[in-house]
């Protein structure tokens, strides 16, 4: 791509007291992207987004949005745009509209006054399908109302960057993923460029352009959410991103020795020696022992620990020696506690090298 | 809570205000050291000095200790038990705050004079402050984790076990707390003291202040007055800051409360006991007063001329207080540098002065630095303005701290420079908390004695005022109406407290 970003982070540090919670954070946003910020609870994500509005001031590193330096703290140079210069919009947790406003001093807050105002007013209220709810109070709305409020309120003064930090963590999970893909239709139809703070692997995973894993105050893997399942880059964003099954393993070549026998791998170190060996649970599968299917001859056999009934498939765990393995299966194969399984891996797996 | 430098927009009226605040102790300090450090120790050695400490501290321990007593008793009762009418017996328990001490003196008085001295003073303080243990203990009984009963008997446990192994300790700081309030309270007292002819701190301060041939020894007493205050203030403030610190997100389910069975005759006798002499008798030595007054029909032309003074300042203290509080309270509720705290905590040193001390400096500032308005109007107000700028300190900052600092965070984004945050998201937010905090200090002017007493222009009368002339030359029936008048103005506010969201702000007026 050769447009420039509009956001670029560059190696910013923050610490609150001794606590690191930023440690070289690289990240660039390009336009009518949007960028899911994946990370465990802690990971410093919330910070990063506050460090990009304003709110918080970064220890040292650049800050850029749409070419402009923002925040930077590097020898000799201290740099520091207050919020309301950044043009950065904001959807926090929860909306915070502003409770003694209506919808329509809430959208229109950001604007300047004037007649085309209301007219904006009503444009972005249109877009997220809420126009002639103007006179509405916040309260009166339901919690996906006030959230798709929140989100024309950031969108109404045509802000350069949309911040939306956990926005649907508020909802019930019934709602979410409808609001959600309401809110992300509405961000791609205005051409937003926009990011997403969020722990859940899913949300991030099924919305976003691209996904920056960020895991104890660094970006472990940038990417586009396939590519990120696929080939994650560390084992701790291969467990983080999606279910996986880990198994201590020996490697040699393109081929690792573990409890599941041995495996064709793909991804990971190439490197001959003690090896982590990650197996999705769709790359599981089995069959009882006895049945008439012919199982494959390197499958290993096991037993059904548990199972789980997810309607539109199942989760099978199986105790092969001393691990347990997650076999996903179609929803009417479901076998009982105690049977007798076959278990056989069909694609290629990931391996790591282990943990010294 | 941000961590950037606080915006000189708040922090500059904020220091002006905390100047106001503060300067009156300087001078007081100054006063009394000079004529030197011999004069003051000179003064300090002698046995009438020690004697006087000693009655004050005696009489605050009293205090304190029946204060805890009954403020336990009552709040458990009326947040745990099931007693029929607790409801009622909340409000009925708090309304106490609402009868000025030097009335509930006078009523005592009245009725049997010889009840003047320690054993009135006791008496009379215990009752009307008792509400400062009540209020806290009831906001962190009502704070309890409802669970840990349950586990704890369901471990076999007894409920006088649970009540003290599990329930006392939990709730201790906010009783401390409320303990610590009493004593100073009772420290600063003036009106009931006064009334009761106890020879406490404020009483003798005024008398020597009054006799005028030795201002020093007024501002020296006042300054030994001002240490021992403090360091009820710092012990105070120590314990209030643990007593906040609570664990998990509030209290979802709502206790069952505790059956009383066989005892509730008790728990009845106990709320009677504790009713009728704090509440029912004085209202009736007031109506009796009032129906003396009505047959003998007297000047009521002096009563609306005293009424009209008294809204009319307390209406001008309660404007100028809050605009004064308005940016120290946001800087507390908004800032955690190190100098906004600075600033809050100034203003909060003057209120824990007694009143009579505020007076006593006003005076020296007012001779000197500001002659112009010496006894006139605005010297008053600047002193109600020190008295009570922590009521709406207090207000402001409880009512900022309601919403959140996303909102402003966001209204940043929106491009909105921080004057304009403050003008179109912070203000209007807090404006109903603000309302409240304008019209405690209304109500709490109104009773206000000794700086009234003291800084009133010449020939302005109030209520409280007038009050106490007719009082303390026992003209009961021309004082009937304005007691009255009083107790009515003052329960609204008690009736506010008394509602369990605003029960952590029972900061005591003086009086």
């Amino acid at each position: 791509m050769t447009t420039p970003p509009v956001l670029t982070v560059l190696d910013v540090h923050k610490s609150f007291g001794a606590h690191h919670v930023l440690d070289g954070i690289h990240l660039s946003v390009h336009p009518g992207d949007i960028v899911a910020v994946l990370g465990p609870s802690g990971c410093g994500k919330t910070t990063l987004l506050r460090l990009i509005a304003g709110f918080d001031q970064l220890d040292s590193g650049t800050i850029t949005i749409d070419g402009r330096v923002v925040a930077q703290r590097a020898t000799g140079s201290t740099v520091s745009l207050p919020p309301e210069r950044r043009r950065v919009g904001v959807v926090p947790q929860e909306g915070a509209l502003f409770p003694h406003l209506d919808v329509a001093g809430n959208v229109g807050f950001g604007l300047p006054r004037g007649a085309q105002s209301a007219e904006r007013v009503a444009e972005v209220l249109g877009l997220v399908g809420l126009d002639g709810h103007q006179l509405q109070r916040p309260h009166e709305l339901s919690g996906g109302q006030q959230q798709r409020v929140a989100l024309a309120r950031a969108l109404a003064p045509n802000p350069s960057l949309v911040l939306l930090d956990e926005p649907f963590s508020s909802l019930d999970a019934a709602m979410r993923n409808q609001v959600r893909d309401e809110v992300f239709d509405v961000l791609r139809a205005a051409g937003a460029t926009a990011i997403l703070v969020t722990h859940d692997q899913q949300e991030a995973l099924s919305v976003a352009d691209h996904v920056a894993v960020m895991m104890s105050g660094r970006v472990a893997q940038f990417g586009e959410p396939a590519e990120l399942y696929a080939a994650p880059s560390t084992l701790q964003v291969a467990t983080f991103v999606g279910e996986a099954v880990v198994l201590a393993g020996t490697a040699q070549g393109q081929v690792a020795q573990c409890a599941l026998g041995k495996l064709a791998t793909r991804v990971g170190d190439p490197a001959d020696g003690p090896v982590q060996v990650v197996v999705r649970p769709e790359q599981v599968s089995i069959s009882s022992v006895g049945d008439e299917r012919p199982a494959p001859a390197n499958a290993v056999t096991g037993t059904v620990v548990s199972r789980s009934y997810f309607g539109h498939d199942g989760l099978v765990r199986v105790a092969v020696g001393d691990v347990v393995v997650a076999c996903r299966t179609a929803a009417g194969e479901l076998p009982p506690r105690g049977t007798e399984v076959h278990v056989w891996v069909t694609s290629p797996v990931m391996a790591f090298r282990a943990a010294d | 809570m941000t961590r950037s430098r606080p915006p000189l927009a708040l922090v500059l009226p904020a220091a002006a205000a905390a100047v106001i605040a503060v300067t009156p102790i300087w001078y007081l300090v100054d006063r009394s050291f000079e004529r030197g450090w011999a004069e003051v120790a000179d003064e300090l050695w002698r046995k009438r000095t020690l004697d006087l400490v000693l009655r004050s501290l005696g009489l605050t321990l009293a205090v304190t200790v029946g204060c805890v007593v009954i403020g336990l008793a009552a709040a458990w009762l009326v947040v745990r038990s099931d007693l029929p009418g607790r409801r009622i017996l909340r409000v009925a328990f708090t309304l106490p705050l609402a009868i000025p001490s030097y009335l509930s003196a006078f009523a005592w008085i009245s009725w049997r004079p010889g009840l003047a001295g320690f054993t009135g003073a006791t008496l009379v303080l215990t009752l009307v402050s008792y509400p400062y243990v009540m209020l806290p203990a009831m906001a962190a009984l009502s704070r309890l984790d409802p669970a840990h009963d349950d586990v704890a008997r369901s471990l076999g446990k007894s409920r006088l076990h649970v009540l003290l192994r599990l329930t006392l300790p939990q709730i201790r700081t906010s009783i401390a707390a409320g303990a610590l309030l009493v004593a100073l309270y009772v420290l600063s007292d003036f009106g009931a003291v006064a009334a009761m002819r106890y020879e406490a701190f404020t009483w003798v301060i005024y008398g020597a202040y009054r006799a005028g041939f030795n201002p020093s020894r007024a501002a020296i007493l006042a300054t030994v007055l001002v240490l021992l205050a403090l360091v009820l203030v710092l012990a105070e403030s120590s314990a209030r800051g643990r007593a906040s610190a609570r664990v998990g997100s509030g209290a979802a389910r709502i206790s069952t409360p505790v059956r009383l069975g066989r005892a509730t005759p008790l728990a009845y006798i106990f709320s009677a006991a504790v009713l009728v002499p704090a509440l029912a008798f004085p209202l009736w030595r007031i109506s009796v007063w009032v129906r003396t007054y009505v047959s003998t029909a007297i000047d009521t032309a002096e009563l609306f001329d005293a009424l009209q003074s008294t809204l009319f300042l307390a209406a001008l203290a309660a404007v100028a207080t809050v605009l004064l509080a308005f940016p120290t309270g946001v800087l507390a509720a908004r800032s955690n540098s190190r100098i906004a705290r600075a600033l809050e905590r100034s203003t909060y040193v003057a209120h824990s002065l007694p009143g009579i001390v505020v007076a006593i400096s006003l005076v020296y500032v007012g001779v000197r630095l500001l002659r112009p308005i010496y006894l006139e109007v605005p010297l008053l107000i600047l002193g109600y303005m020190v008295l009570f700028l922590p009521l709406a300190v207090g207000a402001v900052r409880n009512s900022v701290e309601q919403s959140p600092v996303r909102m402003e965070e966001v209204a940043r984004s929106l491009g909105s420079r921080p004057g304009a945050v403050l003008r179109r998201v912070t203000a209007p937010l807090a404006l109903p908390g603000i309302g409240v905090g304008a019209a405690l200090v209304l109500l709490t002017t109104m009773k206000e004695l000794p700086v009234t007493l003291v800084l009133r222009p010449t020939g302005t009368e109030t209520l409280a005022t007038r009050l106490w002339r007719y009082t303390s030359v026992s003209d009961y029936a021309n004082a009937g109406p304005y007691a009255l008048a009083l107790v009515l103005f003052a329960a609204v506010p008690t009736a506010l407290l008394s509602a369990p969201s605003l029960s952590g702000g029972a900061k005591g007026s003086q009086s």
